[in-house]
C-alpha cells in the first residue's frame, strides 16, 4: 500500500436528503461530482426520482469529520450505568397518571 | 484505501477477528471503519462492483428498444427503468467505494474485462416481446436474489440494496404487462411473446449461479451473512413463483420436467445446460463483445465533458479565491 493516493477525476460527495418539510435531512449515500452545483443537480437525478425529497444537502466527503472508529468503546462508555437519565429508570411513580 | 495500519500482535489480530465475528453471530451490521478479515472485504468488492457493472451494462437490451417501443407511454416507462438501472449501478459503485476500491479502479476493471457482469445481458434482445421476458423473468430473478441481500452483513450494501428493491418492483410488473398484453393480442402477437419466454426461461434460471454443490464461494458468503440462501433455494423459489404467473399469461414456460412435486411442497424442473452458463460468463455469449465495445465507447465519448467540468469547477475555485 506504498503507492501514490489514487486520484479520482471527480471528488465523492456526501448526499442528505430531506424528505418533507418538518423533518431533518437524512443521510441518503454519496456521488462524484466536480463541483457543489453539479453535486446538487446529480444528487437529485440519483435519489429523488420518486419524489422522495423537499430539500438536498450536498457536502465534500473529505470535509467530513467523524468520530475515531477504534476509540469508540471509550468515547461512547459514559452514559452506560447512568440509566438515571431515562424516564424508565423511575418506577415508583409509574402508576401516576400524566407523569 | 485506508491509511496504513501499524504491525499488530497476533493476539491483537486474533481480538479483532473474534470482535468481527461476534458481530456477525449477533446479526449486527459491518460498517466501513471497522476492522474487517480482508478475505470478506475482497468478497464484497467483487460481488458489490460486478452487481454494480451489471446494472450499467444492463441499460444496454432495453437502452436499445427505447426509441422503437410501441407508444409513448411504453417509451416513458422504458426510459424511467433505464434511468433507475443507472441510479441503481451508482448506489452499487458508492457502496462500493466505501471498501476502499475507487470509482475509477472499478471502471476501468470493467472497461479492461478483467470484472464481470451477470451474463443475462450478454443475450440479445432481438424482439419487443423481450422487453416483456426481461421484465418479468430477468428482473423478477433479478428481485429474488436482492431481496435477501437488503439483509447482507455489510451496512452500506444492505442499505444500497434497500432502495433498490424499493424501485425494481416496478420493473416486473411492467414486464409481466408487456406480456400479458402480447398474449390478449392476435395469435402473432402471443407467438412473439411464447417465443420470447422460450428464450429467456433458462437463461433467468441460470442468473442465480452455478448449483450449490459447484459454488464454493457462496457456502463462504453464506457464513459472512452476505448471502442468506443458497443459489439451489433462490432458484426452487423463483420457480415456485413464477408458475402460477405463467398460467395467468397463458404461457408455457418451456420445461417438459416441470412439474408439481406434492412431497416436496416445489416444483421439480429440468436440467439446466451449465455448459452454456460457462460459455457465455467466459465471453462466447451472443453479446459479449457488443455490449463491452459500447460501454468502452460510451464512457471514452464522455471524457470530454467529465474534463470539461473538472476544469470549469477548479477554475471557478481559483477565480473565488482570488477574489476573496
Amino acid at each position: 500500500m506504498t503507492e501514490e493516493p489514487r486520484r479520482e477525476t471527480w471528488p465523492l460527495w456526501e448526499v442528505f436528503v430531506r424528505s418533507a418539510r418538518g423533518l431533518s435531512h437524512v443521510h441518503a449515500g454519496s456521488l462524484h461530482a466536480p463541483d457543489a452545483e453539479l453535486a446538487v443537480r446529480n444528487a437529485r437525478d440519483l435519489y429523488t426520482r420518486r419524489s422522495e425529497g423537499v430539500s438536498i444537502w450536498v457536502v465534500p466527503a473529505a470535509a467530513i469529520t467523524a468520530s475515531d472508529p477504534d476509540a469508540k468503546d471509550a468515547w461512547f462508555e459514559s452514559p452506560r450505568g447512568k440509566d438515571f437519565r431515562h424516564a424508565t429508570y423511575y418506577t415508583a411513580s409509574q402508576a401516576v397518571p400524566h407523569l | 484505501m485506508p491509511a496504513e495500519e501499524p504491525p499488530t500482535t497476533a493476539s491483537q489480530e486474533a481480538a479483532r477477528l473474534a470482535a468481527f465475528d461476534s458481530l456477525i453471530a449477533a446479526d449486527q451490521r459491518i460498517e466501513p471503519t471497522d476492522w474487517m478479515p480482508p478475505a470478506y472485504r475482497k468478497a464484497l468488492v467483487r460481488q458489490m462492483s460486478q452487481h454494480a457493472h451489471s446494472e450499467i451494462i444492463g441499460m444496454q437490451p432495453e437502452g436499445n428498444w427505447i426509441t422503437r417501443a410501441p407508444s409513448l407511454k411504453r417509451k416513458a416507462i422504458l426510459m424511467a427503468k433505464v434511468q433507475d438501472e443507472a441510479g441503481h449501478g451508482l448506489y452499487l459503485y458508492s457502496a462500493a467505494e466505501t471498501l476502499g476500491t475507487t470509482r475509477d479502479e472499478m471502471l476501468d476493471a470493467l472497461h479492461s474485462g478483467k470484472a464481470k457482469y451477470s451474463s443475462i445481458f450478454n443475450y440479445l434482445a432481438p424482439s419487443w416481446a423481450d422487453m416483456g421476458s426481461i421484465g418479468w423473468l430477468v428482473d423478477g430473478a433479478a428481485i429474488a436474489n436482492q431481496v435477501p441481500l437488503c439483509r447482507a452483513s455489510y451496512g452500506p450494501y444492505g442499505r444500497a440494496m434497500v432502495r433498490i428493491c424499493k424501485e425494481e418492483s416496478f420493473h416486473q410488473r411492467q414486464g409481466f404487462e408487456i406480456l400479458l398484453a402480447l398474449m390478449n393480442g392476435t395469435d402473432e402477437q402471443q407467438a412473439m411473446a411464447q417465443e420470447s419466454v422460450n428464450r429467456w426461461y433458462a437463461p433467468a434460471l441460470m442468473m442465480f449461479g452455478p448449483p450449490d454443490a459447484e459454488s464454493p464461494n457462496s457456502r463462504q458468503s453464506m457464513a459472512w451473512k452476505i448471502k442468506r440462501f443458497s443459489n439451489d433455494e433462490l432458484r426452487q423459489r423463483f420457480v415456485d413463483m413464477i408458475v402460477p404467473q405463467a398460467e395467468i399469461l397463458g404461457i408455457t414456460l418451456p420445461d417438459p420436467d416441470l412439474r408439481w412435486n406434492e412431497e416436496r411442497g416445489h416444483h421439480d424442473f429440468g436440467e439446466l445446460d451449465w455448459a452454456e452458463f460457462h460459455a457465455v460468463l467466459h465471453g462466447n455469449g451472443q453479446a459479449n463483445a457488443l455490449r463491452l465495445a459500447k460501454r468502452r465507447a460510451a464512457h471514452a465519448e464522455g471524457e470530454w465533458v467529465r474534463e470539461a467540468a473538472r476544469a470549469y469547477a477548479e477554475r471557478t475555485a481559483t477565480s473565488e479565491r482570488m477574489a476573496s
